[in-house]
Protein backbone atom coordinates (compact mmCIF):
# COMPACT_ATOMS: atom_id res chain seq x y z
CA UNK A 1 0.00 0.00 0.00
CA UNK A 2 2.77 2.33 1.21
CA UNK A 3 4.89 1.26 -1.77
CA UNK A 4 2.02 1.52 -4.43
CA UNK A 5 1.34 5.14 -2.99
CA UNK A 6 4.96 5.95 -3.24
CA UNK A 7 5.28 4.76 -6.91
CA UNK A 8 2.26 7.07 -7.49
CA UNK A 9 2.94 9.89 -5.56
CA UNK A 10 6.39 9.95 -7.45
CA UNK A 11 4.88 9.71 -11.11
CA UNK A 12 2.55 12.83 -10.25
CA UNK A 13 5.46 14.47 -9.17
CA UNK A 14 7.11 13.33 -12.02
CA UNK A 15 4.48 14.63 -14.29
CA UNK A 16 3.60 18.29 -12.50
CA UNK A 17 7.09 18.79 -12.62
CA UNK A 18 6.64 19.55 -15.93
CA UNK A 19 3.85 22.08 -15.27
CA UNK A 20 4.20 24.92 -17.49
CA UNK A 21 4.22 28.65 -15.85
CA UNK A 22 2.70 31.17 -17.49
CA UNK A 23 5.05 34.15 -18.84
CA UNK A 24 5.19 37.24 -16.15
CA UNK A 25 3.43 37.58 -13.29
CA UNK A 26 0.19 39.02 -12.62
CA UNK A 27 -0.36 41.81 -10.50
CA UNK A 28 -3.16 42.61 -8.71
CA UNK A 29 -3.61 46.12 -6.05
CA UNK A 30 -5.09 46.67 -2.97
CA UNK A 31 -6.65 50.51 -3.40
CA UNK A 32 -9.25 51.76 -0.64
CA UNK A 33 -9.41 47.98 0.58
CA UNK A 34 -10.93 46.89 -2.59
CA UNK A 35 -9.07 44.82 -5.29
CA UNK A 36 -7.80 45.80 -8.84
CA UNK A 37 -8.74 44.52 -11.23
CA UNK A 38 -11.46 42.50 -9.44
CA UNK A 39 -11.20 40.13 -11.77
CA UNK A 40 -8.17 38.58 -13.54
CA UNK A 41 -8.11 36.07 -16.74
CA UNK A 42 -5.77 33.22 -16.82
CA UNK A 43 -4.81 30.32 -18.83
CA UNK A 44 -5.81 26.81 -17.99
CA UNK A 45 -3.28 24.05 -17.16
CA UNK A 46 -0.65 26.33 -16.35
CA UNK A 47 0.89 27.55 -13.08
CA UNK A 48 0.34 31.28 -12.24
CA UNK A 49 2.44 33.81 -10.35
CA UNK A 50 0.54 36.53 -8.85
CA UNK A 51 1.70 39.71 -7.10
CA UNK A 52 -0.90 41.25 -4.57
CA UNK A 53 0.53 44.85 -3.90
CA UNK A 54 -0.95 46.64 -1.25
CA UNK A 55 -1.20 50.56 -1.49
CA UNK A 56 -3.05 50.98 1.93
CA UNK A 57 -1.87 52.05 4.98
CA UNK A 58 -4.25 48.67 6.64
CA UNK A 59 -2.84 45.27 6.69
CA UNK A 60 -4.99 42.74 4.27
CA UNK A 61 -5.27 39.16 4.07
CA UNK A 62 -5.50 37.77 0.34
CA UNK A 63 -7.72 34.44 0.49
CA UNK A 64 -9.26 32.22 -1.26
CA UNK A 65 -11.12 29.00 -0.17
CA UNK A 66 -11.53 27.48 -3.36
CA UNK A 67 -7.73 28.19 -4.84
CA UNK A 68 -6.77 26.99 -0.88
CA UNK A 69 -4.56 30.34 -0.93
CA UNK A 70 -4.02 32.54 2.52
CA UNK A 71 -1.56 35.66 2.67
CA UNK A 72 -1.13 38.34 5.26
CA UNK A 73 -0.81 41.50 3.12
CA UNK A 74 1.31 44.11 4.94
CA UNK A 75 -0.03 47.89 4.84
CA UNK A 76 2.24 49.18 1.74
CA UNK A 77 3.85 45.86 1.15
CA UNK A 78 3.78 43.09 -1.50
CA UNK A 79 3.61 39.30 -1.47
CA UNK A 80 3.66 36.93 -4.18
CA UNK A 81 1.80 33.56 -4.44
CA UNK A 82 1.42 30.83 -6.85
CA UNK A 83 -1.88 29.18 -8.15
CA UNK A 84 -2.88 26.64 -10.44
CA UNK A 85 -2.12 24.90 -12.67
CA UNK A 86 -5.98 25.28 -13.15
CA UNK A 87 -9.22 23.59 -14.92
CA UNK A 88 -11.58 26.00 -16.58
CA UNK A 89 -13.67 27.97 -14.11
CA UNK A 90 -14.18 30.68 -11.90
CA UNK A 91 -12.21 31.05 -8.30
CA UNK A 92 -13.26 33.54 -5.78
CA UNK A 93 -10.87 35.23 -3.46
CA UNK A 94 -11.56 37.83 -1.13
CA UNK A 95 -10.04 39.90 1.58
CA UNK A 96 -10.22 38.19 5.05
CA UNK A 97 -9.69 41.52 7.02
CA UNK A 98 -12.17 43.21 5.62
CA UNK A 99 -14.78 40.59 3.75
CA UNK A 100 -16.72 42.87 1.47
CA UNK A 101 -13.40 42.81 -0.89
CA UNK A 102 -13.67 40.08 -3.16
CA UNK A 103 -12.29 39.03 -6.45
CA UNK A 104 -12.19 35.99 -8.93
CA UNK A 105 -9.78 34.52 -10.88
CA UNK A 106 -11.55 33.42 -14.38
CA UNK A 107 -9.96 30.82 -15.96
CA UNK A 108 -10.65 30.46 -19.62
CA UNK A 109 -10.57 27.02 -21.33
CA UNK A 110 -7.71 26.61 -23.54
CA UNK A 111 -7.65 27.38 -27.08
CA UNK A 112 -9.19 24.63 -29.47
CA UNK A 113 -11.01 22.90 -26.55
CA UNK B 1 -18.83 46.30 15.73
CA UNK B 2 -20.74 43.15 15.03
CA UNK B 3 -18.94 42.80 11.78
CA UNK B 4 -15.25 42.88 13.52
CA UNK B 5 -17.16 40.41 16.63
CA UNK B 6 -17.76 38.01 13.98
CA UNK B 7 -14.32 37.96 12.02
CA UNK B 8 -12.41 37.80 15.06
CA UNK B 9 -14.81 35.08 16.06
CA UNK B 10 -14.10 32.97 13.44
CA UNK B 11 -10.02 32.61 13.91
CA UNK B 12 -10.66 32.30 17.79
CA UNK B 13 -12.98 29.23 16.99
CA UNK B 14 -10.30 27.89 15.12
CA UNK B 15 -8.21 27.58 17.81
CA UNK B 16 -10.73 27.46 20.09
CA UNK B 17 -12.06 24.44 18.68
CA UNK B 18 -8.30 22.52 18.65
CA UNK B 19 -7.59 23.16 22.09
CA UNK B 20 -11.14 21.37 23.13
CA UNK B 21 -10.28 18.80 21.57
CA UNK B 22 -6.69 17.99 22.24
CA UNK B 23 -8.30 18.82 26.21
CA UNK B 24 -10.37 16.46 25.63
CA UNK B 25 -7.40 13.80 24.38
CA UNK B 26 -5.72 14.13 26.58
CA UNK B 27 -8.35 13.78 30.25
CA UNK B 28 -6.87 12.12 32.70
CA UNK B 29 -3.51 12.95 32.05
CA UNK B 30 -1.44 15.04 35.40
CA UNK B 31 -0.04 18.33 34.42
CA UNK B 32 -2.16 18.50 31.13
CA UNK B 33 -3.63 21.83 32.20
CA UNK B 34 -0.17 23.62 33.00
CA UNK B 35 1.15 22.61 29.93
CA UNK B 36 -2.08 23.54 27.79
CA UNK B 37 -1.95 27.06 29.39
CA UNK B 38 1.85 27.05 28.67
CA UNK B 39 0.83 26.56 25.02
CA UNK B 40 -1.77 29.32 25.03
CA UNK B 41 0.24 31.84 26.88
CA UNK B 42 3.05 30.87 24.49
CA UNK B 43 0.77 30.95 21.81
CA UNK B 44 -0.15 34.68 22.43
CA UNK B 45 3.41 36.02 23.20
CA UNK B 46 3.82 34.48 19.48
CA UNK B 47 1.15 35.61 17.56
CA UNK B 48 2.14 39.41 18.76
CA UNK B 49 5.72 38.51 17.50
CA UNK B 50 4.23 37.22 14.30
CA UNK B 51 1.90 40.12 13.45
CA UNK B 52 4.83 42.73 14.87
CA UNK B 53 6.77 40.85 11.98
CA UNK B 54 4.73 40.58 9.34
CA UNK B 55 6.78 42.01 7.18
CA UNK B 56 10.15 40.88 7.76
CA UNK B 57 8.57 37.58 7.75
CA UNK B 58 6.53 37.80 4.31
CA UNK B 59 9.82 39.55 2.88
CA UNK B 60 11.59 36.23 4.02
CA UNK B 61 12.86 33.35 1.52
CA UNK B 62 12.55 35.34 -1.53
CA UNK B 63 8.95 36.47 -0.36
CA UNK B 64 8.01 32.80 0.99
CA UNK B 65 8.85 33.55 4.39
CA UNK B 66 4.82 32.90 5.56
CA UNK B 67 4.06 30.23 3.38
CA UNK B 68 6.94 28.24 5.02
CA UNK B 69 6.03 29.71 8.16
CA UNK B 70 3.01 28.04 8.29
CA UNK B 71 3.72 25.14 6.39
CA UNK B 72 6.28 24.68 9.20
CA UNK B 73 4.57 25.13 12.36
CA UNK B 74 1.22 23.26 10.49
CA UNK B 75 3.75 20.14 10.10
CA UNK B 76 5.56 20.50 13.62
CA UNK B 77 1.41 20.29 14.98
CA UNK B 78 0.44 17.11 12.64
CA UNK B 79 3.76 15.45 14.20
CA UNK B 80 2.86 15.97 17.65
CA UNK B 81 -0.94 15.12 17.21
CA UNK B 82 0.68 11.69 15.75
CA UNK B 83 2.69 11.41 18.60
CA UNK B 84 -0.37 12.04 21.14
CA UNK B 85 -2.40 9.63 19.05
CA UNK B 86 0.43 6.69 18.80
CA UNK B 87 0.97 7.27 22.77
CA UNK B 88 -2.22 6.43 23.60
CA UNK B 89 -2.71 3.26 21.44
CA UNK B 90 -0.83 1.78 24.03
CA UNK B 91 -1.73 3.72 27.20
CA UNK B 92 -5.52 4.71 26.45
CA UNK B 93 -7.08 1.99 28.27
CA UNK B 94 -5.01 2.55 31.76
CA UNK B 95 -5.96 6.06 31.18
CA UNK B 96 -9.51 5.34 30.89
CA UNK B 97 -9.77 3.06 34.02
CA UNK B 98 -7.56 5.56 36.11
CA UNK B 99 -9.19 8.52 34.94
CA UNK B 100 -12.06 8.82 37.41
CA UNK B 101 -9.53 9.42 40.05
CA UNK B 102 -8.59 12.22 39.08
CA UNK B 103 -5.14 13.62 39.13
CA UNK B 104 -3.46 10.32 39.24
CA UNK B 105 -0.67 9.96 36.29
CA UNK B 106 -0.40 7.42 34.18
CA UNK B 107 2.98 5.69 34.88
CA UNK B 108 4.72 4.44 32.17
CA UNK B 109 5.48 5.92 28.94
CA UNK B 110 6.95 9.46 28.20
CA UNK B 111 4.09 11.53 28.96
CA UNK B 112 3.00 13.29 25.44
CA UNK B 113 3.28 16.71 27.59
CA UNK B 114 5.25 18.99 24.99
CA UNK B 115 3.06 18.10 22.04
CA UNK B 116 0.04 19.09 24.32
CA UNK B 117 1.70 22.27 24.05
CA UNK B 118 3.48 22.86 20.99
CA UNK B 119 -0.45 22.06 19.15
CA UNK B 120 -2.18 24.61 21.57
CA UNK B 121 0.99 27.00 20.89
CA UNK B 122 0.08 26.58 17.22
CA UNK B 123 -3.43 26.58 17.42
CA UNK B 124 -3.00 30.03 18.93
CA UNK B 125 -0.07 31.22 17.38
CA UNK B 126 -1.41 31.19 13.95
CA UNK B 127 -5.27 32.03 13.99
CA UNK B 128 -3.82 35.06 16.95
CA UNK B 129 -1.29 36.52 14.47
CA UNK B 130 -4.23 36.81 12.28
CA UNK B 131 -6.36 38.55 14.85
CA UNK B 132 -3.83 40.61 16.30
CA UNK B 133 -3.39 42.34 12.19
CA UNK B 134 -7.06 42.50 11.67
CA UNK B 135 -7.44 44.74 14.95
CA UNK B 136 -4.66 46.58 14.83
CA UNK B 137 -5.23 48.14 11.35
CA UNK B 138 -8.99 48.42 12.66
CA UNK B 139 -7.73 50.18 15.73
CA UNK B 140 -5.26 52.71 13.36
CA UNK B 141 -8.20 53.66 11.02
CA UNK B 142 -9.82 55.46 13.78
CA UNK B 143 -12.23 52.49 14.87
CA UNK B 144 -10.48 51.48 18.54
CA UNK B 145 -14.16 51.49 20.21
CA UNK B 146 -15.24 48.49 17.69
CA UNK B 147 -11.38 46.87 17.62
CA UNK B 148 -11.74 46.90 21.30
CA UNK B 149 -15.75 45.54 21.90
CA UNK B 150 -15.58 43.74 18.55
CA UNK B 151 -12.63 42.24 19.65
CA UNK B 152 -13.79 40.69 23.26
CA UNK B 153 -16.81 40.26 22.07
CA UNK B 154 -15.72 37.67 19.42
CA UNK B 155 -13.12 36.33 21.30
CA UNK B 156 -15.70 35.35 24.28
CA UNK B 157 -17.69 33.78 22.08
CA UNK B 158 -15.35 32.02 20.32
CA UNK B 159 -13.85 30.47 23.66
CA UNK B 160 -17.94 29.80 24.56
CA UNK B 161 -17.98 27.67 22.06
CA UNK B 162 -14.74 25.49 22.04
CA UNK B 163 -15.96 25.26 26.16
CA UNK B 164 -19.38 23.81 24.66
CA UNK B 165 -17.29 21.68 22.26
CA UNK B 166 -15.14 20.07 25.46
CA UNK B 167 -18.61 20.04 27.70
CA UNK B 168 -19.71 17.84 24.77
CA UNK B 169 -17.14 15.70 24.86
CA UNK B 170 -16.76 14.97 28.58
CA UNK B 171 -20.02 14.06 27.91
CA UNK B 172 -19.42 11.08 25.83
CA UNK B 173 -19.18 7.72 27.49
CA UNK B 174 -15.84 6.97 28.83
CA UNK B 175 -16.19 3.65 27.55
CA UNK B 176 -15.34 5.19 23.81
CA UNK B 177 -14.73 8.40 24.97
CA UNK B 178 -10.46 8.00 23.87
CA UNK B 179 -11.85 6.56 20.64
CA UNK B 180 -13.65 9.41 20.24
CA UNK B 181 -11.22 11.94 20.68
CA UNK B 182 -8.31 9.50 19.28
CA UNK B 183 -10.50 9.65 15.81
CA UNK B 184 -11.23 14.21 16.03
CA UNK B 185 -7.50 14.72 16.47
CA UNK B 186 -6.73 12.30 13.75
CA UNK B 187 -8.46 13.77 11.42
CA UNK B 188 -7.58 17.23 12.88
CA UNK B 189 -3.92 16.29 12.09
CA UNK B 190 -4.65 14.96 8.49
CA UNK B 191 -6.49 18.43 7.57
CA UNK B 192 -3.47 20.20 9.16
CA UNK B 193 -1.07 18.10 6.32
CA UNK B 194 -3.28 19.09 3.87
CA UNK B 195 -3.06 22.76 4.75
CA UNK B 196 0.39 22.43 4.92
CA UNK B 197 0.46 21.12 1.18
CA UNK B 198 -1.01 24.08 0.38
CA UNK B 199 0.93 26.59 1.85
CA UNK B 200 4.01 24.38 0.27
CA UNK B 201 2.17 24.53 -3.37
CA UNK B 202 1.32 28.70 -2.72
CA UNK B 203 5.35 28.95 -2.08
CA UNK B 204 5.46 27.07 -5.47
CA UNK B 205 7.30 24.20 -4.04
CA UNK B 206 5.24 21.29 -4.23
CA UNK B 207 3.22 20.61 -7.43
CA UNK B 208 -0.73 20.85 -7.17
CA UNK B 209 -1.01 17.58 -8.79
CA UNK B 210 -4.64 18.61 -10.24
CA UNK B 211 -7.30 21.57 -9.63
CA UNK B 212 -10.86 21.07 -8.15
CA UNK B 213 -10.66 16.82 -7.71
CA UNK B 214 -14.17 17.68 -6.69
CA UNK B 215 -16.38 21.08 -6.16
CA UNK B 216 -18.72 21.25 -2.62
CA UNK B 217 -19.10 24.75 -2.41
CA UNK B 218 -22.32 24.87 -3.23
CA UNK B 219 -23.15 22.26 -0.49
CA UNK B 220 -20.77 23.59 2.17
CA UNK B 221 -19.43 27.23 1.36
CA UNK B 222 -15.91 26.53 2.74
CA UNK B 223 -15.69 30.01 3.63
CA UNK B 224 -18.74 30.46 5.72
CA UNK B 225 -18.77 29.78 9.46
CA UNK B 226 -19.69 25.76 9.40
CA UNK B 227 -17.80 25.33 6.35
CA UNK B 228 -14.74 26.98 8.03
CA UNK B 229 -15.21 24.94 11.53
CA UNK B 230 -15.53 21.61 9.63
CA UNK B 231 -12.13 22.81 7.71
CA UNK B 232 -10.70 22.94 11.08
CA UNK B 233 -12.25 19.84 12.26
CA UNK B 234 -11.90 17.41 9.79
CA UNK B 235 -10.03 19.26 7.03
CA UNK B 236 -13.12 20.14 4.78
CA UNK B 237 -12.41 21.93 1.42
CA UNK B 238 -15.00 22.24 -1.12
CA UNK B 239 -12.64 22.46 -3.93
CA UNK B 240 -9.21 20.62 -3.25
CA UNK B 241 -6.32 20.36 -5.15
CA UNK B 242 -4.34 16.55 -5.66
CA UNK B 243 -1.50 17.28 -3.01
CA UNK B 244 -3.96 18.70 -0.21
CA UNK B 245 -5.64 15.20 -1.00
CA UNK B 246 -2.15 13.09 -0.58
CA UNK B 247 -0.90 14.49 2.21
CA UNK B 248 -4.40 13.92 3.79
CA UNK B 249 -4.42 10.39 2.74
CA UNK B 250 -1.28 9.72 3.50
CA UNK B 251 -1.39 11.50 6.88
CA UNK B 252 -4.30 9.13 7.89
CA UNK B 253 -2.71 6.43 6.81
CA UNK B 254 0.74 6.89 8.51
CA UNK B 255 -0.31 7.54 11.85
CA UNK B 256 -3.04 4.74 11.93
CA UNK B 257 -0.53 2.48 10.86
CA UNK B 258 1.84 3.44 13.47
CA UNK B 259 -0.88 3.87 15.84
CA UNK B 260 -1.73 -0.24 15.31
CA UNK B 261 1.55 -1.16 15.33
CA UNK B 262 1.99 0.45 18.76
CA UNK B 263 -0.95 -0.75 20.16
CA UNK B 264 -0.64 -4.23 18.85
CA UNK B 265 3.24 -4.85 20.70
CA UNK B 266 1.95 -3.31 23.50
CA UNK B 267 -0.85 -5.62 23.88
CA UNK B 268 1.35 -8.49 23.19
CA UNK B 269 3.99 -7.28 25.24
CA UNK B 270 0.82 -7.55 28.14
CA UNK B 271 -0.18 -11.00 27.40
CA UNK B 272 3.75 -12.10 27.98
Amino acid sequence: MARRLALVSAALLGLTALAALADGPVQIDIKAQAFTPAEIHVPAGVKVELHIVNDDALPAEFESTDLSREIVVPAHGQVKVFIGPLDAGRYRFFNDFHQESEGWVVVDAAAGK
Amino acid sequence: MLATAIIVFREVIEAALIVAIVLGASRGIAGRGRWVSAGIGLGLAGAAVVAAFADVITGAFQGNGQAYLNAGVLLAAVCMLAWHNIWMSSHGRELAAEVKSVGHDVKSGSKPLTALMVITFVAVMREGSEVVLFLWALGTSGSAGSMVLGGLLGAAAGVAVGTLMYRGLLSIPLRHFFSVTGWMVLLIAAGLAAQAASFLNQAGLLPALGSNLWDTSHLLDQSGTAGKMLHTLIGYTARPSGIQLLFYVTTLAVILTLMRWVGKRHAAARAT
